[in-house]
């Protein structure tokens, strides 16, 4: 197991150094001068050369990405072209909205995904399986801003229920922060209840088949009670690790969501980077969520790992 | 399997045949999209400007009295063309990098496969955002940014079919009887890997639709005035509560599309690679 956990973690360090050469290339290739491309044409030249300096533009190309490199390392990714706060302040004023909004999605793909999964591999080739099947391949099918257009439009315009757009801090009021995540919640979750539904069907069917089950079964027990000890409870051990690399998904996948809700995330300061062309805060928008993204995946191995022996085992051969 | 035997089998239930239906309705809508449009995609009326659904305009009308209809079927074309570039873009760069992994191993394996790792690291739509942010907008430029995005699964998915079929009687015999190297790739090795390309082909299909559809929402795909399905619910979603059609049709036609081409997905992997499905099964990886 260890060997394994070295190994996996080695490997996680090499991709890593190859997304920060990646990064580091944003600024390099676009075409032109990047802060002139950012500052415009009529840019105060003080600020100009300023910002150039700041950047190192003017060093040879290894130096800014060793210096870029170690400076990242510690958390810092430069300062802003547009308004010359430094990057990771603007992240860090993000990531409260970024978490809420995958925790609220992640909770929502399981209330979807549990009894939907469960009641389908109850009830094979049932009308209730069929339904689960449907509604599991159109939630993935489904764009996510198009749905949340839809919420927004029977549930803030026509029965005014839900606010349609915008975030309140959790600190501040806490009903509003809930009415608040609600849509968006809806809409992110979707697409990974579908998906966790399926993963749910596939692993309660195979625990229903196992001998514990027939024995439980055999022995008299209730079937409520065989379903809640004996099936969900190891149907659902393995969700964890699944559910766990959906939460890695949605805390880099909700960038559109957070688009039509004008909720004040990292994918819409990702946004707002390109489109002001203020490459530095786009470079730490995107190393940190290729980071979450490589750390949540490591965690799901080496605790699937744990879970499950004939993995590192195997990897071991 | 022979090509007859897999259709028929293809075809057992409704479900692919309507998804296959659908399809073909959207190929020839693309084709002739400017014969069957009722009225001019681009052309501008303001004194029609946001009439509902009628006779006249099916679909209703947009903001500069645009037929929502007519830009709905010229729609298709844009979604269509750039989801299958950019799928053929993965395609082939994919199974190429894959086919050399597989068949070559040792280094050559472990430099393109910690390639396509420090590919498949980056979130798929925050990738293309930053590919079109050096790029700069436009459909040509959306075409190549999600190609990249999906050029890892392709190599890994022939890869891992590569590990496989290297092994096998036929491609020793061949390699004993002297034949070089891409020979044996081309002529004993690819032909006995493309199941599980051909059924991921129709599942980035979808994903690529709606990839294109979601940057060309944001502003950074497919440019205005060229009527593309995720620019016009862009633009109907400032109009969403006086002018629900604006919003609701685009996105029904790129709902349809995206799960036509899913659910002719996974009946292809039941046809073709039923061991793919059962893995996918398990650890939950839809794309």
């Amino acid at each position: 197991m260890t060997r394994y956990a070295l190994r996996r973690l080695a490997q996680s360090v090499a991709v890593l150094l190859g997304v920060s050469v990646l990064v580091f290339a944003i600024m390099q290739l676009v075409p032109g001068d990047p802060i002139r491309a950012a500052l415009g044409q009529q840019a105060d030249p003080d600020t100009y050369q300023a910002l150039r300096e700041r950047a190192g533009l003017d060093d040879p190309v290894p130096q800014q990405f060793v210096t870029w490199i170690g400076n990242a390392a510690i958390g810092d990714f430069g300062v802003s072209f547009r308004t010359g706060e430094t990057v990771l302040s603007l992240i860090a004023e993000r990531v409260p909205a970024t978490l809420a909004l995958a925790g609220g999605a992640i909770v929502v793909a399981l209330l979807i995904a549990i009894p939907l999964g469960t009641l389908s591999a109850l009830n094979p080739r049932k009308p209730v399986d069929w339904f689960a099947s449907l509604s599991s391949q159109a939630g993935l099918s489904v764009p996510d801003f198009w749905l949340g257009i839809m919420l927004i439009l029977v549930f803030a315009g026509t029965l005014g229920w839900l606010p349609s757009s915008g975030y309140v801090a959790l600190t501040e009021d806490p009903v509003e922060w809930a009415r608040h995540l609600i849509l968006p919640a809806i809409t992110a979750g979707v697409s990974s209840g579908a998906i966790l539904t399926r993963f749910v069907r596939s692993s309660v069917l195979e625990s229903l088949g196992q001998d514990h089950v027939r024995t439980a079964r055999a022995k008299g027990m209730r079937a409520r009670d065989v379903l809640t000890w004996h099936v969900l409870r190891n149907a659902l051990v393995p969700l964890v690790t699944v559910a766990g690399v959906q939460l890695a998904y949605l805390l880099s996948g909700v960038v559109v969501v957070e688009y039509v809700f004008a909720w004040p995330g990292l994918g819409q300061l990702a946004f707002q980077a390109v489109e002001s062309r203020d490459y530095p805060v786009l470079q730490g928008a995107v190393l940190l969520f290729a980071v979450i993204f490589l750390l949540v995946n490591l965690v799901v191995d080496l605790a699937y790992a744990r879970l499950d022996p004939r993995i590192t085992y195997r990897s071991a051969r | 399997m022979r090509a007859a035997e897999t259709i028929k089998l293809l075809f057992r239930g409704p479900t692919a045949i309507v998804a296959a239906i659908v399809l073909a309705g959207l190929v020839l809508t693309a084709f002739l999209g400017e014969q069957l449009a009722p009225h001019s995609a681009t052309e501008t009326d303001v004194s029609n400007r946001l009439q509902s659904p009628s006779a006249d305009h099916w679909f209703g009308t947009d903001e500069l009295g645009r037929d929502v209809l007519s830009r709905v079927i010229l729609g298709a074309e844009v979604s269509l063309r750039v989801g299958a570039v950019a799928v053929g873009i993965s395609l082939v760069a994919g199974v190429l990098i894959g086919l050399f992994a597989g068949y070559y191993g040792r280094w050559v394996d472990d430099v393109l496969m910690r390639l396509s790792d420090v590919l498949f690291a980056f979130p798929a739509m925050l990738m293309a955002i930053a590919v079109l942010a050096i790029l700069g907008p436009g459909s040509a430029n959306a075409m190549i940014a999600i190609g990249i995005v999906y050029t890892p699964i392709f190599a890994r998915i022939t890869r891992a079919s590569v590990l496989s079929v290297r092994e096998e009687v036929y491609v020793r015999a061949a390699r004993s009887a002297g034949a070089g190297d891409l020979r044996i790739i081309g002529r004993h090795v690819l032909p006995n890997v493309t199941a599980p390309i051909i059924v991921q082909t129709s599942i980035s299909l979808a994903f690529a639709i709606l990839s294109e559809a979601a940057l060309s929402f944001v502003g950074l795909g497919t440019q205005p005035p060229d009527p593309s399905w995720g620019r016009m619910l862009a633009e109907g979603r400032g109009f969403v509560e006086q002018a629900w059609w604006m919003a609701v049709f685009p996105g029904l036609a790129i709902f349809v599309t995206v799960l036509a081409f899913n659910v002719l997905g996974d009946a292809l992997r039941d046809v073709l690679d039923p061991r793919q499905r059962q893995a996918m099964a398990g650890t939950g990886v839809s794309a």
